[in-house]
Protein backbone atom coordinates (compact mmCIF):
# COMPACT_ATOMS: atom_id res chain seq x y z
CA UNK A 1 0.00 0.00 0.00
CA UNK A 2 1.04 3.93 0.18
CA UNK A 3 2.30 5.08 3.29
CA UNK A 4 2.02 8.45 4.39
CA UNK A 5 2.75 10.20 7.62
CA UNK A 6 1.28 13.25 8.78
CA UNK A 7 3.12 16.57 8.76
CA UNK A 8 3.81 18.87 11.11
CA UNK A 9 0.49 20.14 12.57
CA UNK A 10 2.51 24.09 12.55
CA UNK A 11 3.49 23.36 8.66
CA UNK A 12 -0.30 22.59 8.35
CA UNK A 13 -1.68 25.80 10.26
CA UNK A 14 0.58 27.94 8.24
CA UNK A 15 -0.74 27.00 4.73
CA UNK A 16 -4.34 27.00 6.59
CA UNK A 17 -4.67 30.13 8.55
CA UNK A 18 -6.12 32.85 5.89
CA UNK A 19 -8.92 30.69 5.12
CA UNK A 20 -12.16 30.36 6.85
CA UNK A 21 -14.14 27.78 6.00
CA UNK A 22 -12.08 24.66 5.87
CA UNK A 23 -12.98 20.57 5.34
CA UNK A 24 -10.48 18.40 6.54
CA UNK A 25 -11.02 15.48 4.11
CA UNK A 26 -9.78 11.83 4.35
CA UNK A 27 -9.48 8.53 2.56
CA UNK A 28 -10.42 5.11 3.74
CA UNK A 29 -7.95 3.43 2.00
CA UNK A 30 -3.98 3.42 2.20
CA UNK A 31 -3.72 6.24 4.24
CA UNK A 32 -6.18 4.90 6.87
CA UNK A 33 -4.23 1.28 7.18
CA UNK A 34 -1.00 3.46 8.15
CA UNK A 35 -3.40 5.72 10.20
CA UNK A 36 -2.10 8.77 8.55
CA UNK A 37 -5.18 9.72 7.01
CA UNK A 38 -8.04 7.88 7.70
CA UNK A 39 -11.04 8.99 9.92
CA UNK A 40 -9.64 9.20 13.26
CA UNK A 41 -6.67 11.24 11.61
CA UNK A 42 -9.38 13.89 10.58
CA UNK A 43 -11.14 13.98 13.68
CA UNK A 44 -7.99 14.62 15.57
CA UNK A 45 -6.32 17.02 12.90
CA UNK A 46 -9.85 19.09 12.74
CA UNK A 47 -9.84 19.28 16.68
CA UNK A 48 -6.52 20.60 16.78
CA UNK A 49 -7.41 23.34 14.42
CA UNK A 50 -10.34 24.16 15.77
CA UNK A 51 -8.33 24.46 19.22
CA UNK A 52 -5.80 26.42 17.94
CA UNK A 53 -8.01 28.88 16.33
CA UNK A 54 -10.22 29.46 19.69
CA UNK A 55 -6.64 30.18 21.36
CA UNK A 56 -6.31 32.37 18.85
CA UNK A 57 -9.84 34.04 19.18
CA UNK A 58 -10.91 33.75 15.75
CA UNK A 59 -13.72 32.04 14.35
CA UNK A 60 -13.44 29.48 11.57
CA UNK A 61 -15.32 26.62 10.23
CA UNK A 62 -13.25 23.22 10.49
CA UNK A 63 -15.39 20.52 8.69
CA UNK A 64 -14.28 16.70 8.50
CA UNK A 65 -15.02 14.34 5.89
CA UNK A 66 -13.53 10.95 4.88
CA UNK A 67 -14.49 9.51 1.45
CA UNK A 68 -13.69 5.32 0.19
CA UNK A 69 -11.26 6.84 -2.02
CA UNK A 70 -9.63 10.13 -3.18
CA UNK A 71 -8.35 8.76 -6.30
CA UNK A 72 -11.64 7.86 -7.87
CA UNK A 73 -14.25 10.16 -9.62
CA UNK A 74 -16.86 8.75 -8.53
CA UNK A 75 -16.44 9.19 -4.62
CA UNK A 76 -14.41 12.41 -5.22
CA UNK A 77 -17.79 13.70 -6.79
CA UNK A 78 -19.47 12.96 -3.55
CA UNK A 79 -17.86 16.47 -2.40
CA UNK A 80 -19.76 18.60 -5.24
CA UNK A 81 -22.86 19.86 -3.60
CA UNK A 82 -20.86 20.48 -1.28
CA UNK A 83 -17.64 22.06 -2.53
CA UNK A 84 -18.41 25.88 -2.26
CA UNK A 85 -18.69 26.01 1.28
CA UNK A 86 -15.09 25.80 1.70
CA UNK A 87 -12.70 27.97 1.26
CA UNK A 88 -9.70 25.43 1.42
CA UNK A 89 -9.61 21.88 1.44
CA UNK A 90 -7.05 19.73 3.79
CA UNK A 91 -6.54 16.14 1.86
CA UNK A 92 -4.89 13.53 4.16
CA UNK A 93 -4.71 11.23 1.23
CA UNK A 94 -1.62 10.60 -0.08
CA UNK A 95 -0.30 12.90 -3.31
CA UNK A 96 -2.92 10.80 -5.74
CA UNK A 97 -5.63 11.61 -3.96
CA UNK A 98 -4.67 15.38 -3.38
CA UNK A 99 -4.10 15.91 -6.72
CA UNK A 100 -7.03 13.95 -8.43
CA UNK A 101 -9.28 15.98 -6.25
CA UNK A 102 -7.51 19.18 -7.14
CA UNK A 103 -7.80 18.03 -10.78
CA UNK A 104 -11.87 17.83 -10.08
CA UNK A 105 -12.12 21.22 -8.38
CA UNK A 106 -10.11 23.79 -10.11
CA UNK A 107 -11.32 26.91 -7.55
CA UNK A 108 -10.89 25.53 -4.00
CA UNK A 109 -7.06 25.27 -3.00
CA UNK A 110 -6.36 21.65 -2.29
CA UNK A 111 -3.73 21.30 1.04
CA UNK A 112 -2.01 18.29 1.62
CA UNK A 113 -2.21 17.40 5.51
CA UNK A 114 0.61 14.36 5.15
CA UNK A 115 3.52 13.28 3.32
CA UNK A 116 3.50 10.73 0.83
CA UNK A 117 6.35 8.33 1.90
CA UNK A 118 6.68 4.94 -0.45
CA UNK A 119 5.37 1.84 -1.12
CA UNK A 120 5.38 -0.30 1.72
CA UNK A 121 3.92 -2.57 4.35
CA UNK A 122 3.38 -2.96 8.46
CA UNK A 123 5.99 -4.61 8.95
CA UNK A 124 5.24 -4.36 12.92
CA UNK A 125 2.85 -2.17 14.91
CA UNK A 126 3.70 1.32 14.44
CA UNK A 127 6.16 0.32 11.60
CA UNK A 128 5.59 0.63 7.82
CA UNK A 129 8.47 0.35 5.69
CA UNK A 130 9.60 0.27 1.88
CA UNK A 131 9.07 -2.58 -0.47
CA UNK A 132 8.62 -0.79 -4.11
CA UNK A 133 9.62 1.80 -6.03
CA UNK A 134 7.14 1.20 -8.88
CA UNK A 135 10.07 1.30 -11.28
CA UNK A 136 7.90 -0.17 -13.77
CA UNK A 137 9.78 -3.16 -14.90
CA UNK A 138 10.03 -5.90 -12.33
CA UNK A 139 13.37 -7.84 -11.10
CA UNK A 140 12.02 -9.43 -8.24
CA UNK A 141 12.07 -13.35 -10.34
CA UNK A 142 15.84 -12.73 -10.53
CA UNK A 143 16.40 -11.42 -7.00
CA UNK A 144 14.70 -13.83 -4.86
CA UNK A 145 11.92 -11.89 -4.04
CA UNK A 146 13.95 -9.27 -2.56
CA UNK A 147 13.81 -5.83 -4.67
CA UNK A 148 17.69 -4.25 -4.89
CA UNK A 149 15.54 -1.06 -6.24
CA UNK A 150 14.00 -0.04 -3.01
CA UNK A 151 15.73 -1.79 -0.46
CA UNK A 152 19.31 -0.75 -1.12
CA UNK A 153 20.36 2.47 -0.47
CA UNK A 154 22.65 2.58 -3.79
CA UNK A 155 20.07 0.82 -5.48
CA UNK A 156 22.89 -1.55 -7.10
CA UNK A 157 21.57 -4.54 -9.03
CA UNK A 158 24.76 -6.78 -9.04
CA UNK A 159 25.35 -6.59 -5.00
CA UNK A 160 26.09 -6.18 -2.29
CA UNK A 161 28.46 -3.16 -1.96
CA UNK A 162 31.21 -2.93 -0.48
CA UNK A 163 29.14 -1.38 2.30
CA UNK A 164 27.70 -4.40 3.78
CA UNK A 165 28.46 -5.39 7.31
CA UNK A 166 27.02 -7.55 9.79
CA UNK A 167 23.86 -7.80 7.07
CA UNK A 168 23.41 -4.41 7.27
CA UNK A 169 23.51 -1.48 4.97
CA UNK A 170 26.17 1.45 5.01
CA UNK A 171 24.08 4.10 5.31
CA UNK A 172 22.91 2.68 9.05
CA UNK A 173 22.80 -0.52 11.10
CA UNK A 174 18.98 -0.55 10.94
CA UNK A 175 19.03 -0.68 7.52
CA UNK A 176 18.95 -4.31 6.04
CA UNK A 177 21.06 -4.96 3.09
CA UNK A 178 18.87 -5.92 0.48
CA UNK A 179 21.62 -8.11 -1.01
CA UNK A 180 22.14 -9.83 2.44
CA UNK A 181 18.57 -10.52 2.32
CA UNK A 182 18.66 -11.32 -1.42
CA UNK A 183 21.69 -13.72 -0.79
CA UNK A 184 19.66 -15.64 1.82
CA UNK A 185 16.36 -15.74 0.54
CA UNK A 186 18.55 -17.53 -2.62
CA UNK A 187 20.23 -19.80 -0.21
CA UNK A 188 17.05 -21.01 1.29
CA UNK A 189 15.45 -21.38 -2.19
CA UNK A 190 18.71 -23.71 -3.19
CA UNK A 191 19.91 -21.20 -6.23
CA UNK A 192 22.79 -19.48 -5.07
CA UNK A 193 23.86 -20.21 -8.91
CA UNK A 194 21.65 -17.19 -10.08
CA UNK A 195 23.78 -15.42 -7.68
CA UNK A 196 26.46 -15.24 -10.33
CA UNK A 197 24.36 -14.33 -13.27
CA UNK A 198 24.90 -10.50 -14.17
CA UNK A 199 21.94 -8.26 -14.07
CA UNK A 200 22.17 -6.35 -17.13
CA UNK A 201 21.80 -2.63 -17.09
CA UNK A 202 18.31 -1.56 -16.96
CA UNK A 203 16.05 0.23 -18.98
CA UNK A 204 15.02 3.01 -16.47
CA UNK A 205 12.65 4.45 -18.99
CA UNK A 206 9.52 3.01 -17.57
CA UNK A 207 11.01 4.58 -13.97
CA UNK A 208 9.85 8.37 -12.98
CA UNK A 209 13.04 8.84 -15.71
CA UNK A 210 10.88 8.49 -18.81
CA UNK A 211 7.99 10.55 -17.66
CA UNK A 212 4.79 10.56 -16.48
CA UNK A 213 4.12 6.95 -16.53
CA UNK A 214 0.76 5.27 -17.64
CA UNK A 215 -1.06 2.09 -18.19
CA UNK A 216 -3.97 1.93 -20.89
CA UNK A 217 -5.85 -1.13 -21.17
CA UNK A 218 -8.33 -1.17 -24.62
CA UNK A 219 -10.12 -4.34 -22.77
CA UNK A 220 -11.41 -2.95 -20.35
CA UNK A 221 -12.05 1.04 -21.66
CA UNK A 222 -15.58 1.47 -21.76
CA UNK B 1 46.54 -11.90 -20.38
CA UNK B 2 49.45 -11.20 -22.42
CA UNK B 3 48.51 -9.28 -25.42
CA UNK B 4 48.14 -6.02 -24.72
CA UNK B 5 44.76 -4.08 -24.66
CA UNK B 6 45.43 -0.71 -24.63
CA UNK B 7 48.70 1.83 -24.06
CA UNK B 8 48.69 1.10 -20.06
CA UNK B 9 51.74 1.30 -18.72
CA UNK B 10 50.15 -0.40 -15.79
CA UNK B 11 48.76 -3.14 -18.30
CA UNK B 12 52.14 -3.47 -19.64
CA UNK B 13 54.33 -3.99 -16.18
CA UNK B 14 51.36 -6.31 -14.82
CA UNK B 15 51.26 -8.21 -18.07
CA UNK B 16 54.92 -8.23 -17.74
CA UNK B 17 54.73 -10.50 -14.75
CA UNK B 18 55.81 -7.81 -12.46
CA UNK B 19 54.52 -6.97 -9.01
CA UNK B 20 52.34 -3.96 -10.40
CA UNK B 21 52.57 -0.89 -7.73
CA UNK B 22 49.52 1.92 -7.95
CA UNK B 23 49.18 4.59 -5.17
CA UNK B 24 46.21 6.78 -5.18
CA UNK B 25 45.91 11.09 -4.56
CA UNK B 26 43.02 12.58 -3.68
CA UNK B 27 41.82 16.04 -5.53
CA UNK B 28 41.82 19.00 -2.74
CA UNK B 29 38.80 20.21 -2.21
CA UNK B 30 39.44 23.69 -4.26
CA UNK B 31 40.38 24.63 -7.51
CA UNK B 32 44.37 24.75 -6.78
CA UNK B 33 46.05 22.25 -8.75
CA UNK B 34 49.22 22.81 -7.41
CA UNK B 35 47.74 20.38 -4.66
CA UNK B 36 47.23 17.29 -6.96
CA UNK B 37 50.54 17.57 -8.64
CA UNK B 38 52.76 18.08 -5.72
CA UNK B 39 51.36 15.04 -4.45
CA UNK B 40 51.74 13.20 -7.99
CA UNK B 41 55.47 14.46 -8.09
CA UNK B 42 56.00 12.76 -4.56
CA UNK B 43 55.21 9.66 -5.75
CA UNK B 44 55.54 9.83 -9.17
CA UNK B 45 58.89 7.33 -9.81
CA UNK B 46 58.14 5.02 -6.86
CA UNK B 47 54.65 3.44 -8.56
CA UNK B 48 53.46 2.31 -11.95
CA UNK B 49 50.06 4.30 -11.98
CA UNK B 50 48.57 6.74 -9.55
CA UNK B 51 44.96 6.27 -8.90
CA UNK B 52 42.66 9.54 -8.54
CA UNK B 53 39.59 9.47 -6.20
CA UNK B 54 36.13 10.81 -7.37
CA UNK B 55 34.80 12.34 -4.42
CA UNK B 56 35.63 9.88 -2.31
CA UNK B 57 33.76 9.73 1.22
CA UNK B 58 30.79 11.67 -1.19
CA UNK B 59 32.70 14.73 -0.16
CA UNK B 60 32.15 16.94 -2.82
CA UNK B 61 36.28 17.46 -4.13
CA UNK B 62 38.03 18.40 -7.58
CA UNK B 63 36.90 16.62 -10.22
CA UNK B 64 38.86 13.14 -10.47
CA UNK B 65 39.11 13.83 -14.12
CA UNK B 66 40.43 17.26 -13.98
CA UNK B 67 43.05 15.85 -11.54
CA UNK B 68 44.31 12.95 -14.15
CA UNK B 69 44.54 15.69 -16.53
CA UNK B 70 47.14 17.21 -14.50
CA UNK B 71 48.68 14.36 -14.26
CA UNK B 72 48.82 13.46 -17.35
CA UNK B 73 49.86 16.84 -18.34
CA UNK B 74 53.44 16.00 -16.42
CA UNK B 75 54.05 12.72 -17.57
CA UNK B 76 52.62 10.43 -15.19
CA UNK B 77 49.93 7.95 -15.41
CA UNK B 78 46.90 8.22 -14.13
CA UNK B 79 43.88 5.67 -12.68
CA UNK B 80 40.63 7.27 -13.13
CA UNK B 81 38.11 6.65 -11.01
CA UNK B 82 34.37 6.70 -11.65
CA UNK B 83 31.76 6.32 -9.45
CA UNK B 84 28.18 5.79 -10.38
CA UNK B 85 26.41 7.46 -7.58
CA UNK B 86 26.56 10.93 -9.27
CA UNK B 87 26.45 10.07 -12.96
CA UNK B 88 24.36 8.97 -15.18
CA UNK B 89 25.23 6.99 -18.52
CA UNK B 90 25.12 9.46 -20.62
CA UNK B 91 28.30 11.51 -18.28
CA UNK B 92 29.69 8.28 -17.83
CA UNK B 93 30.23 7.62 -21.37
CA UNK B 94 31.36 11.32 -21.89
CA UNK B 95 33.63 11.56 -19.20
CA UNK B 96 35.46 8.17 -20.30
CA UNK B 97 35.78 9.77 -23.86
CA UNK B 98 36.66 12.42 -22.48
CA UNK B 99 39.92 10.49 -20.47
CA UNK B 100 40.63 9.23 -23.61
CA UNK B 101 41.18 12.25 -25.15
CA UNK B 102 43.44 13.29 -23.01
CA UNK B 103 45.03 9.02 -23.33
CA UNK B 104 44.49 8.38 -20.07
CA UNK B 105 44.74 4.60 -20.15
CA UNK B 106 43.31 3.34 -16.69
CA UNK B 107 40.13 3.74 -14.83
CA UNK B 108 38.12 1.84 -11.63
CA UNK B 109 34.51 1.72 -11.60
CA UNK B 110 33.04 2.13 -8.31
CA UNK B 111 30.08 2.46 -6.84
CA UNK B 112 30.97 5.55 -4.62
CA UNK B 113 30.36 5.69 -0.48
CA UNK B 114 26.36 7.13 -0.34
CA UNK B 115 26.07 10.83 -0.32
CA UNK B 116 24.74 10.35 3.35
CA UNK B 117 28.66 10.64 4.20
CA UNK B 118 29.51 13.59 2.87
CA UNK B 119 28.47 17.24 2.88
CA UNK B 120 25.60 16.77 0.24
CA UNK B 121 23.93 14.52 1.96
CA UNK B 122 20.47 16.09 0.65
CA UNK B 123 21.00 15.46 -2.42
CA UNK B 124 20.09 12.44 -5.14
CA UNK B 125 21.75 9.72 -6.07
CA UNK B 126 22.01 8.37 -9.55
CA UNK B 127 23.04 4.68 -9.72
CA UNK B 128 21.94 4.95 -13.23
CA UNK B 129 24.39 1.82 -13.71
CA UNK B 130 26.25 -0.30 -11.37
CA UNK B 131 29.81 -0.72 -10.71
CA UNK B 132 30.01 -3.93 -13.00
CA UNK B 133 27.62 -2.30 -15.44
CA UNK B 134 30.10 0.32 -15.80
CA UNK B 135 33.06 -2.52 -15.94
CA UNK B 136 30.83 -3.64 -18.79
CA UNK B 137 30.31 -0.19 -20.62
CA UNK B 138 33.98 0.84 -20.89
CA UNK B 139 34.84 -2.37 -22.01
CA UNK B 140 31.81 -2.53 -24.34
CA UNK B 141 32.82 0.89 -25.45
CA UNK B 142 36.80 0.20 -26.07
CA UNK B 143 36.52 -3.46 -27.57
CA UNK B 144 32.99 -2.42 -29.62
CA UNK B 145 33.98 0.57 -30.48
CA UNK B 146 29.99 1.53 -29.63
CA UNK B 147 28.03 3.54 -27.44
CA UNK B 148 25.47 1.80 -25.12
CA UNK B 149 22.92 3.18 -27.84
CA UNK B 150 24.76 0.87 -30.25
CA UNK B 151 26.43 3.68 -32.14
CA UNK B 152 29.73 3.60 -33.57
CA UNK B 153 32.35 5.55 -31.43
CA UNK B 154 34.36 7.44 -33.58
CA UNK B 155 38.15 6.88 -31.95
CA UNK B 156 37.22 4.44 -29.28
CA UNK B 157 38.76 4.81 -25.60
CA UNK B 158 41.71 2.58 -25.31
CA UNK B 159 41.33 2.05 -21.29
CA UNK B 160 42.65 -0.52 -18.94
CA UNK B 161 39.33 -1.16 -16.57
CA UNK B 162 39.48 -2.18 -13.25
CA UNK B 163 37.61 -2.59 -10.77
CA UNK B 164 37.58 -2.63 -6.79
CA UNK B 165 37.06 -5.73 -4.63
CA UNK B 166 36.46 -5.99 -0.94
CA UNK B 167 37.63 -9.65 0.53
CA UNK B 168 35.85 -8.20 3.94
CA UNK B 169 32.32 -6.89 3.28
CA UNK B 170 29.86 -9.50 4.15
CA UNK B 171 28.75 -11.90 3.41
CA UNK B 172 31.68 -13.75 3.16
CA UNK B 173 30.59 -16.87 0.78
CA UNK B 174 29.61 -14.17 -2.01
CA UNK B 175 33.32 -12.49 -1.85
CA UNK B 176 34.55 -15.01 -4.49
CA UNK B 177 31.76 -15.35 -6.78
CA UNK B 178 31.20 -11.40 -6.73
CA UNK B 179 34.62 -11.07 -7.73
CA UNK B 180 34.16 -13.86 -10.31
CA UNK B 181 31.01 -11.65 -11.18
CA UNK B 182 33.29 -8.51 -11.95
CA UNK B 183 35.48 -10.77 -14.56
CA UNK B 184 32.60 -11.79 -16.37
CA UNK B 185 32.29 -8.26 -16.81
CA UNK B 186 35.14 -7.61 -17.85
CA UNK B 187 37.80 -6.64 -14.82
CA UNK B 188 41.04 -6.43 -16.03
CA UNK B 189 42.86 -5.62 -12.91
CA UNK B 190 41.23 -5.21 -8.99
CA UNK B 191 42.43 -2.82 -6.93
CA UNK B 192 41.10 -4.49 -3.19
CA UNK B 193 39.77 -2.66 0.24
CA UNK B 194 42.57 -1.81 2.84
CA UNK B 195 43.91 -5.29 3.82
CA UNK B 196 45.18 -5.32 7.95
CA UNK B 197 43.15 -9.38 8.30
CA UNK B 198 45.55 -10.86 6.29
CA UNK B 199 44.59 -14.20 7.11
CA UNK B 200 40.90 -13.96 5.75
CA UNK B 201 42.71 -12.47 2.64
CA UNK B 202 44.46 -15.23 2.44
CA UNK B 203 41.41 -17.09 2.16
CA UNK B 204 39.65 -14.76 -0.15
CA UNK B 205 42.46 -15.25 -2.79
CA UNK B 206 43.17 -18.86 -2.22
CA UNK B 207 39.63 -19.64 -3.46
CA UNK B 208 39.60 -17.01 -5.98
CA UNK B 209 43.19 -18.97 -7.10
CA UNK B 210 40.75 -22.04 -6.85
CA UNK B 211 38.57 -20.96 -8.82
CA UNK B 212 40.84 -19.62 -11.78
CA UNK B 213 39.91 -16.38 -11.32
CA UNK B 214 43.79 -15.17 -9.99
CA UNK B 215 44.78 -16.31 -13.88
CA UNK B 216 41.99 -13.73 -15.25
CA UNK B 217 42.62 -10.81 -13.51
CA UNK B 218 45.16 -9.07 -11.59
CA UNK B 219 44.61 -8.80 -7.90
CA UNK B 220 46.45 -5.79 -6.62
CA UNK B 221 46.06 -5.70 -2.82
CA UNK B 222 45.35 -2.56 -0.99
CA UNK B 223 47.38 -1.59 1.56
CA UNK B 224 46.80 1.93 3.72
CA UNK B 225 49.30 2.69 6.30
CA UNK B 226 48.15 3.91 9.53
CA UNK B 227 49.07 6.89 10.98
CA UNK B 228 47.73 6.43 14.79
CA UNK B 229 45.53 4.05 17.20
CA UNK B 230 43.19 6.70 16.96
CA UNK B 231 43.06 6.11 13.05
CA UNK B 232 42.82 2.40 13.81
CA UNK B 233 39.48 2.40 15.70
CA UNK B 234 37.99 4.75 13.38
CA UNK B 235 38.68 2.48 10.42
CA UNK B 236 37.65 -0.70 12.40
CA UNK B 237 34.73 1.24 13.94
CA UNK B 238 33.35 3.82 11.61
CA UNK B 239 34.34 2.98 7.79
CA UNK B 240 32.03 0.68 6.35
CA UNK B 241 33.43 -2.89 5.47
CA UNK B 242 36.85 -2.26 7.05
CA UNK B 243 38.47 -5.22 8.80
CA UNK B 244 40.76 -4.15 11.84
CA UNK B 245 41.98 -7.07 13.93
CA UNK B 246 42.24 -6.14 17.67
CA UNK B 247 46.22 -7.14 16.99
CA UNK B 248 46.62 -4.43 14.88
CA UNK B 249 45.31 -1.95 17.40
CA UNK B 250 47.06 -3.53 20.59
CA UNK B 251 50.23 -3.07 18.77
CA UNK B 252 49.66 0.30 17.87
CA UNK B 253 48.56 1.08 21.47
CA UNK B 254 52.01 -0.79 22.49
CA UNK B 255 53.99 2.46 21.27
CA UNK B 256 54.32 5.94 22.63
CA UNK B 257 52.38 8.13 20.55
CA UNK B 258 54.88 10.10 18.89
CA UNK B 259 56.18 6.63 17.43
CA UNK B 260 53.10 5.61 15.91
CA UNK B 261 52.97 6.56 12.70
CA UNK B 262 56.78 4.87 12.19
CA UNK B 263 54.38 1.65 13.87
CA UNK B 264 51.90 1.94 11.23
CA UNK B 265 54.39 1.90 8.38
CA UNK B 266 56.44 -1.01 9.91
CA UNK B 267 53.04 -2.89 9.90
CA UNK B 268 52.31 -2.22 6.24
CA UNK B 269 55.97 -2.71 5.17
CA UNK B 270 55.67 -6.28 6.80
CA UNK B 271 52.10 -6.80 5.54
CA UNK B 272 52.99 -6.14 1.96
CA UNK B 273 56.32 -8.24 3.11
CA UNK B 274 54.20 -11.17 3.53
CA UNK B 275 52.02 -10.95 0.66
CA UNK B 276 54.23 -10.57 -2.07
CA UNK B 277 54.70 -14.25 -1.58
CA UNK B 278 51.24 -14.74 -1.73
CA UNK B 279 50.05 -16.83 -5.02
CA UNK B 280 47.42 -14.85 -6.93
CA UNK B 281 48.43 -11.03 -5.31
CA UNK B 282 49.73 -9.30 -8.80
CA UNK B 283 50.82 -6.16 -7.25
CA UNK B 284 50.10 -3.64 -4.42
CA UNK B 285 47.54 -0.24 -4.13
CA UNK B 286 49.27 1.71 -1.45
CA UNK B 287 46.27 4.14 -0.34
CA UNK B 288 48.72 6.23 1.89
CA UNK B 289 45.78 9.04 2.38
CA UNK B 290 47.05 12.32 3.09
CA UNK B 291 50.49 10.97 3.67
CA UNK B 292 51.40 10.50 0.26
CA UNK B 293 55.16 11.32 1.55
CA UNK B 294 55.46 8.08 3.14
CA UNK B 295 55.09 5.85 -0.37
CA UNK B 296 58.64 6.46 -1.15
CA UNK B 297 59.62 4.58 2.12
CA UNK B 298 57.06 1.95 1.96
CA UNK B 299 58.39 0.89 -1.60
CA UNK B 300 62.30 1.10 -0.99
CA UNK B 301 61.40 -0.86 2.10
CA UNK B 302 59.69 -3.76 0.38
CA UNK B 303 61.98 -3.88 -2.37
CA UNK B 304 60.18 -2.70 -5.12
CA UNK B 305 62.53 0.17 -6.13
CA UNK B 306 63.05 0.92 -8.38
CA UNK B 307 59.82 0.18 -10.84
CA UNK B 308 60.31 -1.71 -13.85
CA UNK B 309 60.76 -0.13 -17.06
CA UNK B 310 58.58 -1.83 -19.97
Amino acid sequence: MIIAEKKPIEEIIDEVKDFDRILILGCNECVTVCEAGGKKEVEILASALRMYFINKGSEKKVDEKTLERQCDHEYLEELRSTIDDYDAIVSLACGVGVQFAAEKYLTTPLIPGVNTVCLGANEARGLWTERCQACGSCVLARTGGICPVSRCAKRVLNGPCGGSTNGKCEISKEVDCAWQLIIDRLKALDKMGDYEKVAPIKDWSTDRAGGPRTVTREDVKI
Amino acid sequence: MSTLNTASHLEKVLKAGHIGLTSECGPPRGSDAEEVKKKGALIRDYVDAINVTDNQTAMTRMSSLAACVHLKLMGIEPVLQMVTRDRNRVALQSDILGAASFDIPNMLCLSGDHQSFGDCAQGQNVHDLDSMQLVQTARYMRDEGKFLGGDKIKRPPKIFVGAAANPFADPFEIRVPRLAKKIACGAEFIQTQCIYNLDKFKEWIRRAADRGLTEKTFIMAGMTPMKSVGMAKYMKNRVPGMDVPDDIIARLSGVAKDKQAQEGIDICVEHIQELKEVNGVSGFHIMAIEWEEKVPEIVERVGLYPRPKV
